[in-house]
């Protein structure tokens, strides 16, 4: 279990006026911006549960936007999300869906970019502002967003996972929580390190070579 | 050494080191995180001044709210306070008229903070405002206050709830009375038993109260729950600070909230399908806000 701050009670500092509806789904989107690389063409906003019932009168809509565009929870310019991404060309679409046995309070991002990429993500707020990113790009995993975050695609094999921590070893960088998920054996699979240190981008080269089985890798700054 | 998990070891961690409950608090933050002493006590006076400045807005604003139910209350009610004898006397109508300030900038997509929760952020403000306005209490003071706040919130987040989906409003709005409750025994010199007699006697005044939200938002029935939460806070504290006695013990009266919470059908908690949501009015307002979906 958690072990709760005082700033987990009073707190956090966000932007009305609900903090599942409002700043965990803003939260949810700020991930989503981690991982975008070219400009936002069009964004698709799948929603689920009671995020697709009661999406405009919580401002979820704008919150999501205004976290795709960078702002954090607290911004005042939250509110104005909506205006600012017509003016940047950028079209939305808020779609509400069922996308099964999901927390009540889920979305799913579709991220057309520019460079002809589209970033999928799929993520619940899940009270009192705190969030769990469930899926990214079609991969099933789990992570909080709480802590800098090293998500890495690989082919299951023998010893991939050390030459992966060996590289952290080697930065110094400690591994708060780390998860393994995979397809079958010898087959895709993808390890999820929640780390006490910020990420550098030059680790994502120190990991790609690390490994004839690397595919890809992610890091996602703490929020 | 100075984490606790419920009131009880609280109150022996404050009799053995013969601290007060707001010094238990950050010295458990220091333990449990990377900060120091200081710097934790200047994130909580971060906290309290967009505490004052949201009540501040909030007085001065009529700005309809995002679901267009509520807005212009708060301003209303500092209007009765100042030009009128007011029943319940201008300083209780004060903490009231800022807790609803509060609630009023939250809806209208404002910068609140959430004490515990978005829902109930304007209880604690409310009340540690008109402190600081009527009494001119300081800063440094207020911020002790809302340590002592905390550490009545994270007892409850622990070993009961704050969301009003899983316990009612009686665990949102409640709690956050009874963190007001105990942040007015501290700010005037209280025991730290005082305290927790005040937070007992708060969440015994509100027990079994539902989570009706119309339309499922944010806005009414909650601004004027904070109301009654300003008030309960004040009650409650005086009561305490009086020298009476909660005959239940704090730890017993969350665990009861706590089972009245889980004893309460999902209709009263948060999904709009039960109590004031579910009235002619409640609906037609639904359909109105939400259209088909």
């Amino acid at each position: 279990m958690k072990n709760y701050s005082a700033f987990d009670v009073i707190g956090p500092k966000m932007i009305g006026p609900s903090s599942s509806h409002t700043a965990g789904a803003a939260r949810l989107a700020r991930i989503a911006s981690k991982l975008i690389k070219a400009d936002i063409i069009k964004v698709d906003f799948l929603l689920h549960g009671s995020f697709a019932n009661t999406y405009r009168g919580h401002g979820t809509d704008r919150a999501l936007m205004a976290g795709l565009l960078g702002f954090t929870e607290y911004d005042e310019n939250l509110k104005n999300s909506l205006e600012i991404a017509n003016k940047k060309g950028i079209n939305y679409n808020f779609i509400p869906t069922d996308l099964g046995d999901a927390h009540p309070n889920t979305v799913k991002f579709l991220i057309y970019q520019s460079n002809g990429k589209i970033v999928e993500l799929m993520g619940s707020s899940i009270g009192g502002g705190n969030i769990k990113i469930t899926e990214i790009n079609g991969m099933k995993l789990e992570f909080v967003g709480e802590y800098p975050t090293l998500i890495v695609k690989h082919i299951d094999g023998p010893g991939v996972i050390t030459k992966i921590t060996k590289v952290l070893a080697d930065e110094d960088i400690n591994i708060a929580f780390m998860s393994v998920y995979r397809q079958s054996k010898g087959k895709d699979a993808l390890m999820v390190l929640e780390c006490d240190n910020k990420l550098s981008d030059k680790l994502i080269k120190s990991i790609k070579d690390s490994s004839g089985n690397v595919e890809d890798v992610y890091v996602i700054d703490s929020l | 050494m100075y984490n606790f998990k419920d009131g009880k070891e609280l109150l022996n961690i404050c009799k053995k080191e013969d601290k007060k409950i707001w010094e238990v608090m950050i010295e458990r933050e220091v333990e449990n995180s990377e900060k120091k002493y200081d710097e934790i006590f200047e994130i909580m006076r971060e906290n309290l001044i967009t505490m004052i400045n949201s009540v501040e807005k909030g007085l001065n604003s009529s700005l309809k709210s995002m679901g267009g139910l509520v807005g212009g209350d708060a301003k209303k009610l500092r209007e009765r306070y100042m030009n009128s004898n007011t029943l319940s006397g201008k300083r209780t109508m004060k903490a009231v008229a800022a807790a609803m300030a509060v609630l009023e900038v939250n809806v209208t997509m404002g910068q609140i903070v959430a004490a515990p929760t978005a829902g109930s952020s304007g209880i604690v403000p409310g009340v540690l405002y008109m402190m600081k306005d009527e009494y001119r209490v300081e800063d440094d003071k207020l911020i002790k206050a809302l340590f002592t706040a905390s550490a009545i919130g994270y007892i409850i987040t622990k070993n009961a709830t704050v969301a009003g989906a899983d316990g009612g409003c009686q665990a949102e709005t409640g709690s956050a009375a009874a963190m007001a409750a105990a942040a007015l025994v501290e700010i005037e010199g209280g025991e730290p038993s005082e305290s927790l007699e005040a937070a007992s006697m708060t969440i015994k005044n509100i027990l079994g109260l539902v989570c009706d939200p119309i339309a499922g938002l944010v806005e009414s029935p909650c601004v004027k729950r904070n109301a009654i939460g300003a008030t309960n806070a004040l009650i409650s504290a005086d009561m305490a600070l009086a020298g009476i006695k909660s005959i239940i013990p704090f730890d017993e009266v969350v665990e009861a909230m706590y089972n009245v919470g889980r004893s309460l059908p999902v209709s009263l908690r948060e999904t709009a399908l039960g109590g004031l949501a579910a009235t002619p009015t409640g609906k037609k307002i639904a359909k109105d806000i939400l259209g088909n979906n």
